[in-house]
C-alpha cells in the first residue's frame, strides 16, 4: 500500500510539468531530443542540415515557437536558418552576419561561421544578438532574419589589436561567445572573447568597458594582464536568481565576480590539485546562486583537452565556489577521453534540475537529479558542439 | 546563360544545371542570387571574395575576380574545391 501511494505521488510530481527539447549541435548536423515529462525517455529528431557544421541551436524563450541555428558547411560561407514550428520547416536568413565591406585598399574581415546565438531582452521580442568567428557581433530586430554589426567593436581599432589574428584564436579560429544580457537592463550586456578579454557595456553597446581585473594571464611568462589580447574567457553565465554574479570558465582556471566589484576572484583553486581547473563549459543553477558545475579537462602540457585521466567528471559547488563535489556516478571509470565544448553543457528548469552535456565523441548525457547519477540518451552522434535545453 | 551548381548548393536551386544573366561575373552572381535568395554569401564573402573552398571556371578556365566579363554563350562552372581529402 504504501508502495502504491509512493507511485502515485511521483506520478503527481511529474503530472503537468513542461517538457524539455534538447537543442544539440554538432559537427555534422543537429538534432533535437524530444523528453516525455518524467525525462526519462527520448526522441530523436534528426539530423537536420546533415553534413551542416551546426555551431548552436537555440530556441526563443520569450515567443516559444522561433528557432535559430548557426550553420556553415565545409564549403560554403556561414549562414543562419531560422523555424517557427520547432524544425519541422527552415527558412535561411535573408541577411546572416558578415563584417561591413572594407574600405578600397584595405583588407577587410570575413565571417567564417556563426557560433554564439543570445536571445535579447524579454522587452525586446524579435531582437537577437549573435557572436562570430573570428570576433565579430551582430544583431537582429526581426527574429533573425536580417543581421547588422552592432555597437563600433567590430571596426574599432582598439578592439581589432585586443581581437589579435585568426592565429592568435583557438584552435577552430578565434571567437566572441557568451554575449549575457542583463534581465533588469537590455542595455546592459557582457560578451567574451577568445581571446580577447571579457567586456560590458551599460548603454546598449555605444561604450564599452574592459572587465579583466583578477584574471591571470596565459602561461604567466611576464604578459602584461592589463591586456585583453591575454586573456581567453572560455564560458561566461550570469546567474538567474542574482544578475549581480557571474562566474566563468576560463582557460586560465574558474573565476566569479559579484557586481558591482570589478574583480574576478579564482574560485578555482578550491579544486583537486590533481584535476585542476581548466575546461570550457559551466553551467548555473537557475533559482540558486550558489550553485554552479564545470567539466574539467587537461589543461597541461601540450593540453590535451581531455577529461584528466581519461575519468570524466562534472564538478558542482554549491556554495560559490567554496568546495566542490566530484560528480562522476554513471560516467566511465577509465580511458574516457571526452572533451566537453563550452556551449555543450546545459541545465533545465525543473525541480530536480536536469543537467546535459554532449561530448566531442558524440555522446548525450543527462544527470535527473543535479549530476547526482547520470546516464547515456544518446551515443554515435557527430562530434557535439553545443547542448541547450528549451521546455515545452 | 547556363551555370554548373555543385550539389552543396542543390538546395538552393534544385537541380545542377540553371540559366543566369549577367554582363560580368558579378552581375551573374547578382542574378543568380535574385532566383535563388541566398545563394551568393555561400559563395562570396562579405569582402568580395570568392571563399575559399569554392572555385568558379569560365570555359575551363578558373576565375578569381567578380569583374571578369561574360558574353551569352560562356559557360559557368562553380564548383567545390578539392579540400578536405
Amino acid at each position: 500500500m504504501a508502495t502504491s501511494r509512493k507511485k502515485a505521488s511521483s506520478r503527481k510530481t511529474v503530472a503537468g510539468k513542461k517538457r524539455t527539447v534538447l537543442l544539440v549541435a554538432t559537427r555534422k548536423g543537429a538534432w533535437l531530443f524530444h523528453g516525455d515529462a518524467a525525462r526519462k525517455t527520448w526522441r530523436a529528431d534528426g539530423p537536420h542540415f546533415l553534413g551542416h557544421v551546426i555551431s548552436q541551436l537555440v530556441l526563443d524563450p520569450r515567443d516559444g515557437k522561433t528557432l535559430l541555428a548557426a550553420a556553415k558547411t565545409g564549403h560554403l560561407g556561414p549562414t543562419v536558418f531560422r523555424s517557427t514550428d520547432l524544425g519541422k520547416t527552415w527558412k535561411e536568413a535573408a541577411q546572416p552576419p558578415a563584417f561591413a565591406k572594407a574600405p578600397e585598399g584595405e583588407k577587410g574581415r570575413s565571417v567564417d561561421h556563426t557560433f554564439w546565438l543570445t536571445p535579447a531582452h524579454a522587452n525586446e521580442p524579435n531582437v537577437w544578438y549573435a557572436g562570430t568567428s573570428p570576433q565579430g557581433l551582430f544583431r537582429s530586430e526581426d527574429g533573425g532574419i536580417t543581421w547588422k554589426p552592432f555597437s563600433t567593436i567590430n571596426d574599432d581599432p582598439q578592439y581589432r589589436e585586443w581581437m589579435g589574428t585568426v592565429q592568435d584564436g583557438t584552435p577552430d579560429g578565434p571567437k566572441l561567445h557568451s554575449i549575457i544580457v542583463d534581465p533588469r537592463d537590455p542595455k546592459h550586456l557582457y560578451f567574451g572573447m577568445s581571446g580577447g578579454g571579457v567586456h560590458e557595456t551599460r548603454d546598449g553597446g555605444k561604450t564599452w568597458k574592459v572587465m579583466i581585473k583578477g584574471l591571470d594571464v596565459v602561461e604567466g611568462f611576464g604578459f602584461d594582464p592589463a591586456k585583453p589580447t591575454f586573456h581567453d574567457p572560455h564560458c561566461l553565465r550570469m546567474c538567474p536568481s542574482n544578475p549581480d554574479r557571474i562566474y566563468q570558465q576560463n582557460h586560465c582556471g574558474i573565476y566569479r565576480i559579484d557586481r558591482p566589484s570589478d574583480t574576478w576572484v579564482r574560485i578555482g583553486r578550491a579544486m583537486p590539485k590533481t584535476i585542476g581547473d581548466i575546461g570550457f563549459p559551466l553551467v548555473v543553477h537557475p533559482r540558486n546562486d550558489s550553485t554552479a558545475w564545470v567539466f574539467p579537462m587537461d589543461g597541461t602540457s601540450v593540453w590535451p583537452r581531455t577529461s584528466p585521466g581519461g575519468k570524466p567528471a562534472a564538478y558542482g559547488t554549491k556554495n560559490g565556489g567554496k568546495t566542490w563535489q566530484r560528480l562522476d556516478a554513471g560516467l566511465p571509470k577509465s580511458q574516457a577521453w571526452w572533451t566537453v565544448k563550452r556551449q555543450a553543457m546545459a541545465c533545465d528548469a525543473h525541480d530536480s534540475l536536469g543537467l546535459y552535456f554532449g561530448t566531442t565523441s558524440g555522446e548525450l548525457w543527462m544527470s535527473a537529479n543535479e549530476g547526482r547519477q547520470w546516464r547515456c540518451i544518446a551515443q554515435h552522434l557527430p562530434e557535439i558542439y553545443a547542448v541547450d535545453t528549451a521546455t515545452r | 546563360m547556363n551555370v554548373m551548381i555543385p550539389s552543396a548548393l542543390h538546395s538552393y536551386t534544385g537541380r545542377s544545371s540553371v540559366e543566369a544573366q549577367g554582363s560580368t561575373l558579378a552581375a551573374l552572381l547578382a542574378d543568380l542570387d535574385r532566383r535563388y535568395p541566398g545563394i551568393r554569401f555561400r559563395i562570396v564573402d562579405e569582402q568580395e571574395q570568392v571563399r575559399r573552398h569554392i572555385r568558379i571556371f569560365i570555359n575551363g578556365t578558373q576565375e578569381f575576380g567578380l569583374s571578369r566579363p561574360l558574353k551569352d554563350s560562356d559557360e559557368v562552372i562553380i564548383a567545390q574545391a578539392l579540400s578536405g581529402g
